[in-house]
């Protein structure tokens, strides 16, 4: 088991009263299982994803990733967390603007103290998503489907265990988010990551093997297809 | 702490940013530089008067008093040196064979190898030593002009005809104002017996010299037996008195500087908090999506605490170069402005200071807002927000430190822990007064919304509010950088006048003393026919204290309670009448009487500065002895003089009606308009008026008019290049502003509003910011210039408003400026164009 939620809360001060985003939340994620999350806007997924990521605490519950309880850790315990057994990919790609293309992979592996092989890593990874002719670009000088796919490099360059990947398409047009979703699925594929996959395009989310679907905070569903029908 | 990741990262990120951080570096380089040049000159100065203070009094040590020094001090004088010269210096009329002239002179008989320290400027220079040696006088150069003598003619004085036999170009010893200004007659000590000038009742002065060895603590020495020479009426200067007078000297000047120190370093500092606060906002994103990656908080915090340390540390040694190489450019524009010369060499300890204090305040102002990267959490990878960084309790440590160390530098510049912590204690307060005032619009604006008010006024006055707002940041900066301008353009404003009223055209130039009381209209005669002002033409009556508040002079000087020193209760008073006062004058208590009835009690005025050495106050009785006739009078007011003014000055004012029958003499004074004005009227005045004498006080005027514009230019130059650093902090910390507004008035666009619209509400809020901004600092250094001139300076506070509503006018029109200029530069591009980029 790589992802375990139980009886997970989060609940935001509002203004008069008190606002519950996620609800008695429970399920628990196999190693290499491909995962989606769906649910209309607002519905929770983004406070979820990040509880599950380590980026935020939950106000109760317990949230284990690889059987350590990430909500019993420090920021620094879970920074480390993220950056030996975490990948991401954001709706809104999150590169670093004053880093090159190359400079953005790298920076989780010097970050792990490996920057020794970093460079030719980045660079294989950086060939594998069609951009090694754009290594020294800066985030500014490239579209938006490829600064996804710079972040694609960049999430798999740790070698992850998990990786999660927030409405991964939604800022892209469709015939972009499709290379991008192919390239998704190949480079996971190849390095059999665990991948949990935040949308609200059910095409997408059809690709997966299983289906969270969640509603007012809510898991009103948790469905799993047979891979034989995906295909 | 992964080091090698940190310094790369940090290098690494600032490539593309750097201009960012342009405000931060020029804010620091000229912040030090001038606080660099302005030490360094400090230092020049106070070295200069140590060095100047051995030579204006020529000995390490002079013992005074109106006697012989009594042998039983003469022993505790010897066990200090065997070094020593002695003076004795009376005033007496000289005769002039060649020229059938007289001239009252000041006779100084030396004996010994005096001047220990500086030079007796003579001509020719070898008279300056070999006058000692028999019936040889060195007589004041302006004497010898005016009566046309030669090196080689005869002087008479007393009983003895002494030849001249030299040149005397300068005179030891302070130039005290009055009856003293007679021309200086040098002869050896062994002659003045001959001249049997010294007489029963003769008033003459004793003064020794003595060179100390090094090794001896003189200020200990002097302590020990201060009351022992006391009690004989004996004065001690010492060679740390006379410094400490020519630091009084020049010690609002040297305040000055170190408040435009003070200010160019805070300054700096400003500029430094304001721009690190921007730069970490810009940051924030960047920083968010490296914590994502799982680099942890102190690591983030490190790579950009690294960056600002490495720039502000190389601002600061730029800083302290430039500052260094100001002090080469000075000299040139301070030469000759002092009364001495100031040699300048670069400061060591200026330049120490400088750096330690520069990379300190910078570090320590950087990380005020730098403190917060660590607490920056990854969330806003997923949630793109404006919420303020979370506070870091760690802040507090820092604003302490910051606090410390600015007090530490005040005290290293006043050397007072009580004046370090009350300057302290008023930046603070300015401080927490903008911030509660920006709080506290933001908190009215919300409260007391035109709701009704157009679209325009509506979105610029909610733009002071909304979250991602810079109320507090802009209102705090540019409040302080007005305040501190202001301040400064006050402070110059009042010691510039100060200096002003001393120097001047209109000064007088010459006083004549020694006329008849029945030559008042003669002498006012002669003074008009060489179309010269009379300025003052006074009378004085000379007279001693007899008795006061019921005691005799004899009863008090035997009191050993009596506050009073013996000096002052000796000492012979100059005594004027007047039915008015002086207009420059202040009644400070009670009132003046001008005109004495006949009937009632004889009521009299007092300087503060005698009422205060003597003692006595309102009300008390004072009984006087008009040569051999006691009048008893009262004190009626006391007042306060203006020494600036180059006029006689009376410590004690009679009314008239009551000295006019009294043996008294005139005092004249007036201006010359030119060197030969000067000697015909000396002659004409010598001829008709035996008993007159004329003193020439040109030479001393030049030179401190001399001074008091060079004065001016230093406290100008000064001053103006801090207003420059001002300028730069407040103009830069609007540009950098525009950081913060540029997605609001992009999506504004987008949404279809007009540039014109964009325009219009920018320029409502940034006007709102600047007005109450401008107003908030105005009112601060208004408060702060007048405790300031009263406390530190001891001048008075008056002040013109309509440079200062000028400041107003141009704070906001500058503020206006630069909001719309930062608009202008998000109208003009697509807005697609800017959205992609935000
Ligand atoms: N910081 C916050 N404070 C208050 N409410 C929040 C905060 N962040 C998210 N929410 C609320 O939580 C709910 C779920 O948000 P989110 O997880 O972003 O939904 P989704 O990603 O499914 O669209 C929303 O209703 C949102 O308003
Ligand atoms: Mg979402």
């Amino acid at each position: 088991m790589i992802l375990e939620a139980s009886e997970v809360f989060k609940t935001y001060q509002g203004v008069n009263k008190k606002l519950t985003v996620l609800d008695n939340i429970n399920f628990h994620v196999e190693r290499g299982e491909i995962l989606a999350i769906v649910g209309p806007s607002g519905s929770g997924k983004t406070t979820l994803l990040g509880l599950c990521a380590g980026l935020d605490n939950p106000s109760s519950g317990i949230l284990k990733l690889d059987n350590e309880s990430i909500s019993a850790m420090s920021e620094n315990e879970k920074a480390e967390i993220r950056n030996k057994k975490v990948g991401f990919i954001f709706q809104n790609f999150q590169l670093l603007p004053t880093l090159s293309a190359l400079e953005n992979v790298m920076i989780p592996l010097e970050l792990q103290g490996r920057s020794k092989g970093a460079r030719a890593k980045a660079i294989a990874l950086l060939e594998r998503v069609g951009l090694g002719d754009r290594l020294n670009h800066y985030p500014s000088q490239l579209s938006g489907g490829e600064q996804q796919r710079v972040s694609l490099a960049r999430a798999f360059s740790n070698d992850p265990e998990i990786l999660f990947a927030d409405e991964p398409t939604g800022n892209l047009d469709e015939e972009t988010g499709e290379i991008v979703e192919h390239l998704l699925f190949e480079l996971n594929k190849e390095k059999q990551t665990t991948l949990i996959i935040v949308t609200h395009d059910l095409e997408l989310a059809n690709k997966t093997d299983r289906i969270i679907r969640l509603k007012g905070g809510k898991i009103v569903s948790d469905q799993s297809i047979k891979s034989e029908a995906r295909s | 702490m992964k080091w090698s990741l940190i310094v790369k990262t940090a290098i690494r990120d600032s490539r593309k940013d750097r201009s960012k951080l342009l405000l931060f570096m020029s804010s620091i380089i000229l912040g030090i530089a001038a606080l660099v040049a302005i030490n360094s000159f400090n230092d020049n100065l106070v070295r200069d008067i140590d060095t100047q203070s051995k030579s204006l009094l020529g000995a390490d040590l002079t013992v005074e008093g109106n006697k012989p020094i009594p042998n039983s001090l003469i022993a505790s004088l010897d066990s200090l040196s065997s070094n020593n010269s002695t003076e004795v210096e009376l005033f007496s009329m000289s005769y002039l064979p060649s020229k059938s002239e007289s001239q009252f002179v000041r006779i100084k008989a030396l004996t010994g190898d005096f001047p220990y320290y500086g030079n007796l400027v003579t001509q020719p220079i070898s008279a300056a030593s070999s006058y000692k040696k028999g019936k040889n006088a060195l007589v004041d150069d302006g004497m010898m002009l005016q009566y046309g003598l030669e090196v080689g003619d005869s002087i008479k004085l007393g009983q003895t005809v002494f030849l001249i036999h030299g040149r005397l170009m300068n005179a030891f010893g302070s130039i005290d104002a009055g009856a003293s200004f007679a021309p200086s007659v040098y002869i050896s000590g062994d002659e003045m017996a001959s001249t049997e000038l010294i007489q029963p009742g003769s008033l003459v002065n004793y003064k020794n010299y003595y060179k100390v060895d090094s090794d001896v603590d003189l200020n200990e020495w002097k302590k020990e037996r201060k009351k022992q020479f006391r009690t004989e009426s004996m004065r001690l200067t010492t060679i740390e008195d006379q410094r400490e007078n020519l630091k009084e000297a020049f010690s609002n000047l040297n305040s000055f500087l170190n408040i435009v120190a003070l200010i160019s370093l805070l300054l700096a500092c400003i500029g430094v908090a304001s721009s690190v606060l921007i730069y970490v906002k810009t940051k924030v994103q960047s920083i968010a999506i490296l914590r994502c990656l799982g680099m942890k908080g102190e690591e983030a915090f490190m790579v950009y605490f690294l960056q600002i340390f490495a720039l502000g540390f190389l601002s600061v040694v730029l800083g302290v170069a430039i500052g260094s190489i100001m002090q080469l450019i000075l000299p040139v524009v301070l030469k000759g402005f002092l009364p001495y010369e100031v040699n300048m060499t670069m400061s060591s300890s200026a330049i120490i200071k400088g750096l330690v204090m520069g990379v300190l305040s910078t570090t320590l102002f950087a990380l005020g807002p730098l403190i917060s990267v660590r607490k920056i959490t990854p969330l806003k990878t997923l949630r793109i927000n404006d919420d303020p960084l979370e506070a870091d309790p760690l802040r507090w440590l820092v604003y302490g430190l910051i606090a410390l160390s600015i007090t530490g530098f005040l005290y290293s510049l006043t050397g007072s822990i009580l004046e370090a912590g009350i300057f302290s204690l008023g930046i603070l307060v300015a401080f927490l007064v903008l911030y509660g005032v920006a709080k506290c619009v933001v908190w009215s604006v919300r409260r007391f919304f035109p709701s009704n008010a157009s679209f325009v006024l509506r979105q610029g006055l909610s733009n002071l509010y909304r979250p991602n707002n810079q109320t507090q940041t802009l209102v705090v900066s540019i409040g302080l950088g007005t305040g501190i301008l202001t301040l400064l353009f006050i402070l110059q404003g009042l010691i510039l006048g100060n200096v002003e009223g001393m120097g001047a055209g209109n000064q007088p130039n010459m006083i004549v003393f020694g006329i008849e009381a029945d030559q008042k209209d003669e002498i006012e005669a002669i003074t008009n026919s060489f179309n010269m002002p009379v300025i003052q033409n006074v009378p004085v009556v000379t007279m001693e204290l007899a008795a006061w508040q019921g005691k005799s002079k004899k009863e008090w000087l035997q009191d050993s309670t009596r506050t009073a020193s013996r000096r002052v209760i000796n000492r012979e008073a100059r005594v004027s009448y007047q039915s008015t006062m002086s207009p420059d004058e202040k009644l400070l208590s009670g009132n003046f009487t001008g005109v004495y009835n006949g009937e009632d009690s004889i009521m009299i005025s007092l300087a503060e500065s005698y009422a205060e050495d003597l003692d006595v106050s309102l009300h008390d009785e004072l009984v006087w002895n008009v040569q051999g006739t006691l009048i008893k009078t009262y004190v009626g007011s006391i007042r306060e003089i203006n020494f600036r003014k180059m006029e006689s000055r009376f410590f004690i004012l009679f009314p008239s009606g009551v000295l006019e029958e009294a043996p008294q003499f005139r005092i004249l004074v007036t201006k010359s308009p030119t060197k030969q004005v000067t000697a015909d009227f000396r002659n004409t005045v010598v001829k008709s008026m035996p008993s007159a004498s004329v003193i020439d006080l040109g030479s001393i005027l030049v030179t401190l008019n001399d001074i008091l514009t060079k004065v001016s230019y230093v406290i100008k130059f000064m001053a103006g290049f801090s207003i420059l650093i001002g300028l730069i902090v407040l103009i830069s910390s609007l540009f950098l502003s525009k950081y913060q507004r540029i997605r609001e008035s992009v999506l504004l666009r987008t949404l279809g509003a007009v540039q014109n619209k964009i325009y219009r509400i920018n320029a409502v809020e940034y006007a709102a910011l600047g007005i109450l901004s401008a107003s908030t600092g105005i009112v601060l250094a208004l408060s702060g210039s007048y405790l300031l001139a009263t406390f530190v300076f001891e001048l008075d506070f008056n002040i013109n408003w309509l440079p200062i509503l000028g400041i107003f006018v141009f704070i906001v029109g500058l503020t206006v400026f630069i909001g719309l200029w930062n608009s202008r530069d998000v109208v003009k591009r697509s807005p697609l164009e800017v959205l992609r980029n935000v």
